[in-house]
């Protein structure tokens, strides 16, 4: 248990000795922000809400591991870690989003609209496979990021429209949700959502290097700071000199695109793009960035803890399904508890700092 | 130096050229368009639709807004206070999947039991939100993820015929050629109507939304009143829920209110209540939601797809918010 607190006790840790090394303050933007935390008391506050997701994720684990022989069985664990790497993407986007303190309702739609459009291109080859979903998803995200950070619209209600009318789409290109759209059988885009490499699901092989990528691309460059700024505090951010605009707008191509890569994946898998996948995808992904301790606030977040967080809840889902006795509808009952407990308890922890 | 710069430039930057006009035009749109879409779309389908405007479609079309409408007057005081509640279509999952289980001990208790469900789940929303501080979406978020599956436990994930003759009676029943349900949708949306303008409840409502540290700081109650706000949504998604189940003749508890937060939240802003809180519009909600039903009806009768219906109805979404969008101070 203690190596999951481990990693982000450190960084707490070295923030008072910091002032001297310019480099590192300014990197660690969320260490930064917690600087005026410096009784114990404030310091375990501010440790346990940033890690209360990994800690939480072994303790199921073991619980899961004792309970049940069948859980840690090299299939299972495979399985889940496939299923956990769609949700993963869509989460990953989410954080970006959230980070700025917006939101993104429109991902289960767009997910959608990924996986029907990656088995129509398909049919005419891998490379309009590819490109067509990811493209046409970009676009969508273009333009829900240009009208909220443009148009100065609310990303709620904007993506609130992106959700219905991209569904609608997605109904509209397969005859009203009658056709569903098959990858040729000899695609090999297929490879992407099936088999395993090294004994690990494909899938998850991606999950784990989008990780690293976009964990580089969220604390270690402009690009990923300014998100902070912006979600800290967007009017200073400006003034600051942040193109608060065009980041804001990249944030939600980045977020749609994830989100129909993953959709894309999924069809892979199934080897078939269906019209109506998706539905409150975004709110397992919210959860998932929520309880991974990133604030919906803005300005603090990361993507290890929406990895715990996607975890979590797939974790919880394959313990369900191991009691087997269980109603599936549990599973969302014991997410949504999940989710109340740690809002209530990250408002309290970061009520404690501001004290 | 900024003085003698700014004097030159002052009077022609603000109210120059066509601004106050257009600007004029656009809180006219913001404020009354929804009155003027809706009579456009009736006065088209009069001409255009056949078979739209006749008593029985319209009496259909009354009957079907209900649900919308119920929860859109909740959501409409709850977005008063610069909050927003997702949990209604959940709410109206846990109504349908209870109504059944008591409706053996009578009419009454069943629906006293459904509304004080629907009352503690606004009750848990507004605990979150007003004691808490956690942020209205995601405080009604967890309702959402949870409510529905909590809901298909209750039923045991089935649906039941509904065979009180009463409670099926008032989903079928007319008052002067107008159904039932929604004259009790009418008589909800009046009585919103006066505890918004009329009561000091209704201002205290509104104070918050407007400003909730000030309101705090001039000894309102705000913790109270949020609470309260919450409640009466739930309460009052609970109460759709009813009477969908009762139209249905069945309790559906996996689908009924299925994105019925969507349709009530674009009810609300297309009816002219600003997302930021400090105003609500009965009136206007009230016909947001019977705009959203009537086009929808259009289009169904025209053969649209359902898909087009609902890209349209996002497109809808966006101009309103368009229109209410504050002009830039820079």
């Amino acid at each position: 248990m203690t190596t999951g607190v481990g990693p982000g006790g450190v960084g707490t840790g070295t923030v008072p000795q910091a002032p001297g090394e310019p480099g590192a303050v300014v990197h660690d933007v969320v260490a930064a922000r917690m600087r005026p935390a410096r009784t114990p008391g404030e310091r375990v506050a501010a440790l346990l809400q940033r890690n209360a997701a990994p800690v939480v994720l072994v303790v199921v684990g073991l619980f899961a591991a004792l309970t049940f022989e069948f859980f840690l069985t090299t299939g299972n664990l495979r399985d889940v870690a496939v299923d956990a790497s769609f949700l993963a993407l869509i989460a990953y986007g989410m954080t970006f989003v959230i980070v700025t303190g917006g939101i993104d309702l429109s991902v289960g739609s767009v997910f959608a609209l990924g996986g029907v459009l990656a088995a129509i291109g398909a049919q005419r080859g891998p490379v309009a496979g590819l490109l067509l979903p990811l493209g046409v998803c970009a676009m969508v995200g273009l333009l829900q990021g240009l009208l909220i950070a443009r148009a100065g619209m609310p990303a709620f209600i904007v993506t609130l429209a992106g959700l219905l009318g991209v569904r609608g789409l997605v109904y509209a290109v397969t005859d009203e949700g009658a056709t569903t759209n098959r990858f040729p059988t000899d695609s090999p885009l297929l490879e992407l959502g099936r088999g395993t490499f090294v004994g690990v699901g494909r899938p998850t092989w991606i999950a784990l290097a989008l990780f690293v990528v976009l964990g580089v691309l969220l604390t270690r460059t402009r690009f990923g700071l300014s998100l902070f700024a912006i979600g800290g505090r967007g009017d200073a951010a400006r003034l600051m000199g942040v193109p608060v605009e065009r980041s804001t707008t990249l944030v939600y191509v980045l977020s749609a695109t994830l989100a129909g890569f993953a959709g894309m994946l999924v069809a892979a898998q199934a080897s078939s793009g269906v019209p109506n996948v998706g539905v409150g995808r975004e709110l397992d992904a919210i959860a998932a960035v929520v309880i991974g301790g990133t604030l919906l606030t803005g300005g603090a977040g990361t993507l290890f803890g929406t990895l715990c967080g996607v975890l979590l809840l797939k974790v919880i889902q394959n313990i369900i399904n191991l009691i087997g006795t269980l109603n599936s509808s549990y599973q969302s009952v014991v997410s949504g508890v999940f989710l109340v407990v740690v809002v209530v308890i990250q408002t309290l922890l970061s009520r404690r700092q501001r004290l | 130096m900024t003085s003698v710069r700014t004097q030159p430039a002052r009077p022609a930057a603000p109210f120059a050229g066509p601004r106050p006009r257009r600007e004029a035009a656009r809180v006219f749109l913001r404020d009354n368009g929804v009155y003027v879409a809706l009579a456009v779309l009736l006065l088209y389908n009069l001409f255009f639709s056949d078979g739209f405007i006749t008593v029985a479609n319209l009496r259909n079309q009354l009957l079907q807004v209900v649900p919308v409408l119920v929860v859109a007057l909740g959501m409409a005081m709850v977005i008063g206070t610069e909050g927003i509640d997702l949990s209604v279509g959940a709410v109206m999952s846990i109504a349908a999947a209870l109504l059944p289980l008591y409706l053996g001990y009578g009419l009454v208790p069943a629906v006293l039991v459904v509304l004080l469900a629907g009352a503690v789940c606004g009750l848990l929303n507004g605990t979150l939100v007003a004691v808490l501080g956690v942020q209205p979406i995601v405080a009604t978020l967890a309702l959402l993820v949870g409510g529905r599956g909590l809901a298909l436990v209750l039923a045991d994930g089935q649906s039941k015929e509904i065979r009180n003759p009463d409670l099926l009676g008032f989903a079928t029943a007319r008052v002067l050629g107008i159904p039932a349900p929604f004259l009790l949708a009418a008589v909800l949306a009046v009585l919103v109507g006066l505890a918004v303008r009329r009561t000091t409840y209704g201002r205290r409502l509104l104070a918050i939304g407007g400003n909730s540290r000030a309101s705090e700081l001039a000894g309102l109650p705000v913790r109270r009143t949020l609470i309260t706000v919450y409640v009466a949504s739930g309460t009052l998604a609970a109460i759709a829920g009813i009477i969908a189940t009762a139209r249905l003749t069945a309790s559906d508890p996996s689908q009924l209110g299925s994105l019925v937060e969507l349709s009530a939240i674009t009810a609300v802003v297309v009816g002219g209540t600003p997302l930021s809180g400090g105003r609500v519009r009965v009136l206007g909600t009230v016909a947001g939601a019977l705009l959203i039903q009537v086009l929808r009806g259009t289009l169904i009768s025209h053969d649209v797809p359902d898909s087009t219906a609902q890209i349209v109805q996002a497109a809808i979404i966006l101009l309103a918010v368009a229109l209410q969008r504050p002009r830039r101070q820079t």
